[in-house]
């Protein structure tokens, strides 16, 4: 026996993310199943365990992308754009702080532009951003990045579909049953309830939930701003009782 | 953060919802795909070295859409026990085996995945009785808005397949085949190919837990 065989997990509420096929995002129709998922009644230690970072040697700039990519020297070697800190605590859905977990990051530039050989936008690449980042969250459960503020760009879908400025988040939590990737957008813009993508959430509330806040209390005179995204993975249950059979 | 009433009167967080990972998925979770430099430790598909304990095999496969067409921008995480059934969570890469593993499907030519790992034991259901060796697949793309979470079986385990509780749970047996990957020896070394189909005939099997 394990302590995994004892824990579960709060039902993931699959009307409250995004379904698989969401048409008005037009990649989804030929992506998404038709069969329904076969839901498995008691996971297994499969489920319910999952990797931990904690061993994974770090860089010492890579929760930092003004620093972790850079061609020029100095301030010649800064990214463009509007300096940020994107911050938050990483919760379970009881409150509970989840230490020690890998949080990753990319997005694309101030200008908009991704440094990946298959973005092929007008705005240029700059040379000193990669736009990717990683750190673990600390025994509280908070994690932080330093960054530039992404640009939005235009995508094909309609015939003129723009995302809002957006930044890209992997949370592993406890277990591959917590494992989850989303966005965050930024408090304001006025792309958010236009995107193709932001719509394939049915619920008001869950977009509000992917907005980071600016946070003036945390951000730094004449330095940086800064944006709060708290994350909640799903909640850990234990099961006290043991069924008989 | 949003809360939810619970049965118990209580009040629950909202899990923050998903978002798709994007065409742009690797600059993050793989970095080489995207062709960016490496940091000093990346986590990647060579989830066992020749020295750990047990068969070292290839895990292959595309990814198709509902249209025939290959998926040539997808993620995929793998995870599973090492040769002896037992899961081992501390990701090290100094050590042989890790039971976590990344790749993603070529943006050119024949657009596969895999895995270089070794052929897991078994490992224990809900019950206690043993599942079937296999490895948990989670499929991550631009067009999929919440992972899709699946299972990759071994063909030369019938007896083992014919009695895992997780693979009854399909009702068709049509659809167990989905999960079961094919065993194909090519330079001396064994490979086990699965192809996911994501939508229409031979759609593979996605899980929820």
């Amino acid at each position: 026996m394990q302590d995994s065989d004892n824990k579960r997990f709060v039902p993931r509420d699959r009307n409250w993310h995004p379904p698989a096929y969401a048409p008005g995002y037009k990649t989804t129709v030929a992506r998404s199943p038709r069969q329904s998922l076969v839901s498995l009644q008691h996971p297994s230690r499969s489920e319910l365990t999952g990797p931990s970072f904690k061993a994974l040697r770090l860089g010492l700039h890579d929760n930092d992308l003004l620093m972790n990519y850079r061609e020029g020297q100095g301030q010649d070697g800064l990214p463009v754009g509007e300096r940020i800190v994107m911050f938050g605590r990483v919760v379970d859905q009881f409150g509970k702080p989840v230490p020690h977990t890998l949080v990753e990051m990319w997005q694309a530039n101030a200008g908009g532009r991704y440094r990946h050989k298959k973005d092929g936008y007008l705005a240029p690449l700059d040379p000193n951003f990669g736009g990717v980042g990683r750190c673990l969250t600390d025994d509280q459960g908070w994690y932080h990045f330093r960054t530039v503020r992404p640009g939005p760009y235009p995508w094909p879908n309609d015939p003129n579909s723009w995302r809002p400025a957006h930044i890209h988040v992997s949370v592993m939590g406890p277990a591959i049953a917590t494992r989850l990737i989303t966005q965050m957008y930024f408090e304001g813009d006025p792309l958010i309830p236009r995107c193709p993508i932001v719509q394939t959430l049915a619920d008001p509330e869950a977009v509000d939930t992917l907005t980071g806040r600016l946070d003036m209390a945390r951000s730094r005179p004449m330095d940086y701003l800064a944006y709060r995204f708290d994350i909640v993975t799903r909640g850990e249950l234990q099961t006290y009782f043991e069924n008989q059979g | 953060m949003s809360q939810q009433p619970t049965h118990e009167g209580g009040l629950l967080y909202r899990e923050t919802p998903s978002q798709t990972a994007g065409p742009y998925v690797h600059i993050g979770l793989a970095l080489d795909v995207a062709g960016l430099p490496l940091r000093d430790e990346e986590i990647w598909s060579r989830m066992a070295a020749p020295e750990a304990e047990g068969e070292l095999i290839e895990l292959v496969g595309t990814v198709i859409d509902g249209n025939g067409d290959p998926v040539r921008d997808a993620f995929i995480e793998a995870w599973q026990a090492d040769a002896n059934g037992d899961f081992q969570p501390d990701f090290d890469l100094q050590k042989p085996f890790n039971s976590f593993g990344r790749s993603a499907t070529t943006a050119d030519g024949d657009s596969e995945w895999s895995f270089t790992t070794v052929k897991p034991g078994r490992v224990p259901a809900a019950n206690g009785k043993p599942m079937a060796p296999h490895v948990c697949l989670a499929v991550f793309a631009r067009g999929i808005n919440i992972q899709l979470n699946t299972r990759l079986y071994f063909d030369d385990e019938a007896e083992a397949n014919a009695a895992c509780p997780v693979l009854n749970a399909v009702e068709s047996p049509a659809r167990r085949e989905t999960l079961i990957a094919r065993r194909e020896e090519a330079d001396g070394k064994v490979r086990y190919r699965l192809d996911i189909r994501l939508q229409g005939e031979g759609e593979t099997v996605f899980f929820d837990f």
